[in-house]
């Protein structure tokens, strides 16, 4: 397996795209907290206000975990890795786990540094993380993003093609999830199970009516992207490469 | 040793391979021919266990590609020269091939040289020629210095120095003594390369044999006679039940070799000037054989003219 | 005129506009049907609501027109298609117009297919069509997806890959233009001129709200301008942005 996963790692980072959303995610993250920063008004500085980007990452990031898969089909490698080792769920194991690898230290960076320049700016005690929900709303941010990257790589699998699975995986956090809510009656039931509404539970904390506390919230999360992986899992190693 | 066993893969209702069933031996060239879209490529996929069989099996020295441990170091293949990420160099496409199994990092550095594509090594694949293209893909099948090389069609496409690369490349292989297994549609090519021929169209087999054998089965083999005078050798050849045909100034005999042919001229006190074996040309054999089963003919009026002719676009 | 064709044929020989279109709208359609099933007395059904998932279907379409351009760019028909007709802004110019025609046509089935499944499925609700607004509501969705789809085009020219270029839409559209709003006191400004939420105005804008639910359709616009110079400014958004990317077509190597 430590094979498998320094294959995957050379091919991930001999690419640029991983490179360019690292960039792209950590400059949009950061950005924003400094912009928070530089125009907060009423009020002391808090630790949530530093994490306003973590969306915009973790989009970013989602398309990257997406491209590490699809562009292998775009251009066929996929045939050549599965050349070299025939053993196909592994090959997409280890994929997943660097990738995912990647996504969480990407997070981690993020986080902390959108903190630490908020802090730099306009920092007070109040923004000192002190508690667990502080901690889970920096720190947690690398899981959530990691297990986003499994999502978005079983999803890149099962589809194949980035315009399809960049749709799909931006499309469903950002229009289905905020949407289903607003469906009279059932609308809010629905949207209390939605994987990306659970994860913001883990970082930003469960609303009492909220039907998980934080950390079940992210084993949930984990729970989809595992479901969804197996599945891919199963397709990808009955279909023709 | 590759053994196809009643190989078979249908897409819905269209047999791609149909039953096929071969075996290429240890040690030698083996050409796979057959006309585009007779199924040589999906075969070859089968081989490498990238599509599965729909029916029957293929194996390698016993084994099915997915059970190869290690499998670089038992097969090499080439079968896209373009199944590389443009934006990825030469170099670090052979790193992580070689990363794979477990190949040491030197040794895609000796790959690179064997193939001449050392001044060029960290440059992005994406800008690469068809041919060096092609030399990066075989550097990917040496990598793991397998006792059996697949190439899909290696000279598609090169220009006449690439083609004469690559079959030299194809006779130094053979003379280490490594098994290949290489398609193509171009029959003079096989010719120059193979030793032994697989021969399928519309996805079944149509013979398999040496090339020797194949071209003398497919072909008639006639001797060529010409001499001042040869009414009585005429007459001598149809007595022994020999056909014979005028062929402007020279006698074309069917049906009997040099030997023969030379005792009965003794025999008959003919002067000959000529007597040489006539072989049938590669190309006409391929004709004969795969004429039925060219899957697009061309409609073009005067005789068969397969689609063969066209430069293969994959 | 034989520009047009030749986009359309291209447009419609490929299976994605036919899949998108589809998708398109059943999504619009089935969240009209949806929205129309679950209407109570708490939250009655009213034409803005049976236009809850124009969103949905600006989103499809917009994936629709961007991949009409980076496909051909993918699959290097672009080249061919430079070598038929070298000229390059009026071939461009041509696809935007099919492509735009395409989805207004989308947008309109939308919009009247969803109006008119929840007519069907509440007919004692009054769901005519009367007043200026409510015709917006509905009629304006063609509209605001055809200018979208031009918008598409461009991005898809300037960017050249698919996933590039529907990651920068869909974000753009879904991510940053809400999300400004959180910026400290300049969000809100800025929000206000962000091009989508100034053509959403169109569909969902004053004057005459007729009483409307926040919670009912597609979330109003806040932008300050009038329904129709908004969507006029949205128009000269996407003639911009297209001109940028006729001027970097033409001088760019195909």
């Amino acid at each position: 397996m430590t094979t498998l996963l320094a294959t995957e790692r050379i091919k991930l980072f001999t690419t640029r795209s991983p490179w360019w959303s690292a960039f792209l995610a950590l400059g949009l993250t950061i950005g924003f907290a400094a912009l928070v920063g530089l125009n907060h008004s009423g009020g002391p500085l808090l630790v949530e206000h530093s994490q306003f980007g973590t969306q915009f990452g973790l989009m970013v990031v989602s398309v990257m975990a997406a491209l590490a898969i699809t562009t292998e089909y775009r251009f066929a490698t996929i045939r050549a890795t599965f050349q070299a080792v025939p053993k196909r769920t592994s090959v997409l194991v280890a994929k997943t786990a660097v990738v995912a690898i990647l996504a969480a230290v990407i997070g981690e960076v993020a986080a902390f540094g959108s903190w630490l320049t908020a802090y730099a700016i306009d920092g007070g005690p109040e923004m000192a993380i002190t508690t667990g929900a502080d901690w889970r709303m920096v720190a947690g941010v690398g899981l959530v993003f990691a297990v986003t990257a499994v999502i978005a790589v079983a999803v890149g699998t099962l589809v194949r093609q980035s315009a399809g699975a960049i749709s799909i995986l931006l499309i469903w956090p950002l229009l289905v999830e905020n949407l289903v809510v607003l469906i009279p009656g059932v609308g809010a039931n629905i949207h209390d199970w939605m994987p990306f509404t659970v994860a913001s539970r883990f970082l930003n904390g469960a609303e009492p009516i909220a039907p998980m506390g934080p950390w079940a919230s992210l084993a949930y999360f984990t729970g989809v992207a595992a479901v969804l992986l197996v599945a891919a899992l199963a397709v990808a190693n009955k279909r023709d490469a | 040793m590759i053994e196809a066993v009643g190989l078979t893969k249908s897409y819905g209702k269209t047999l791609a391979v149909d039953n096929l069933s071969f075996s290429v031996p240890t040690g030698r060239v083996t050409g796979f021919l057959g006309p585009n879209g007779a199924g040589k490529s999906t075969t070859m996929r089968m081989i490498l266990g990238l599509d599965t069989p729909t029916g029957g099996s293929a194996l390698i020295d016993g084994k099915r590609y997915r059970d190869l441990h290690q499998p670089l170091r038992t097969v090499g293949a080439l079968l896209d020269a373009k199944w590389v990420h443009p934006n990825r160099s030469a170099r670090a496409h052979l790193q992580w091939l070689a990363r794979s199994n477990k190949l040491p990092a030197k040794r895609v550095d000796e790959v690179l040289e064997i193939v001449g594509l050392t001044a060029v090594a960290n440059k992005r694949a994406g800008g690469f020629s068809l041919g060096m293209s092609q030399r990066l893909g075989i550097a990917a099948a040496l990598l793991g210095d397998p006792q059996v090389l697949l190439f899909d069609e290696p000279v598609n496409g090169l220009d006449p120095e690439g083609i004469l690369w690559i079959r030299k490349f194809m006779h130094r292989l053979a003379e280490e003594g490594r098994t290949v297994f290489v398609s193509s549609h171009l029959l003079s090519e096989m010719a120059l390369t193979a030793q032994e021929l697989v021969v399928i169209g519309r996805g079944k087999l149509i013979s398999q044999s040496s090339t020797e054998d194949f071209v003398a089965q497919a072909t008639e083999n006639t001797v060529r006679v010409r001499g001042p005078r040869l009414t009585d050798l005429r007459a001598a050849l149809a007595q022994a039940g020999v056909s014979t045909r005028d062929e402007g100034e020279n006698l074309v005999v069917s049906g009997m070799d040099c030997a023969d042919i030379g005792e009965l001229a003794a025999r008959t006190q003919t002067v000959l000037h000529e007597l040489s074996p006539q072989r049938g040309s590669l190309e006409e054999a391929f004709m004969q054989l795969t004429g039925d089963s060219v899957e697009y003919h061309t409609e073009i009026a005067d005789g068969p003219t397969p689609a063969t002719l066209v430069p293969a676009g994959k | 005129m034989t520009l047009l064709a030749v986009e359309r044929i291209k447009l419609f020989t490929t299976r994605s506009p036919w899949w998108c279109t589809l998708i398109a709208l059943a999504l619009t359609v089935g969240f009209g049907a949806l929205m129309a099933g679950t209407a109570d007395a708490t939250e009655p059904l009213n034409i803005a609501a049976t236009q809850f998932g124009y969103g949905f279907g600006l989103v499809v379409v917009m994936v629709m027109a961007t991949l009409a351009i980076t496909t051909e760019y993918r699959f290097s028909t672009i080249r061919a298609t430079f070598l038929a007709v070298p000229n390059r802004p009026s071939t461009l110019v041509a696809k935007a117009t099919v492509v735009a025609i395409m989805a207004a046509i989308i947008g309109e089935l939308a919009a009247f297919g969803s109006w008119g499944i929840a007519s069907v499925i509440k007919p004692d609700i009054d769901l005519t069509i009367n007043t200026a607004y409510e015709w917006r509501a509905v009629a304006g969705v063609g509209l605001v997806y055809a200018l979208s789809a031009v918008v598409a085009v461009a991005v898809g020219v300037l960017v050249r890959h698919s996933a590039g270029a529907i990651a920068v839409l869909l974000i753009w559209n879904q991510l940053v233009e809400p999300l400004v709003q959180l910026i400290p006191k300049v969000g809100d400004d800025i929000h206000k001129w962000m091009p989508f939420n100034i053509a959403n105005k169109l569909i969902t804008g004053d004057p005459d709200p007729t009483a409307r639910n926040v919670l009912q359709g597609p979330p109003p616009s806040d932008a300050v301008l009038g329904p129709w110079p908004a969507i006029g400014v949205f128009a000269a958004f996407a003639a911009v942005l297209l001109g940028i990317a006729i001027v970097v077509a033409n001088r760019r190597d195909a």
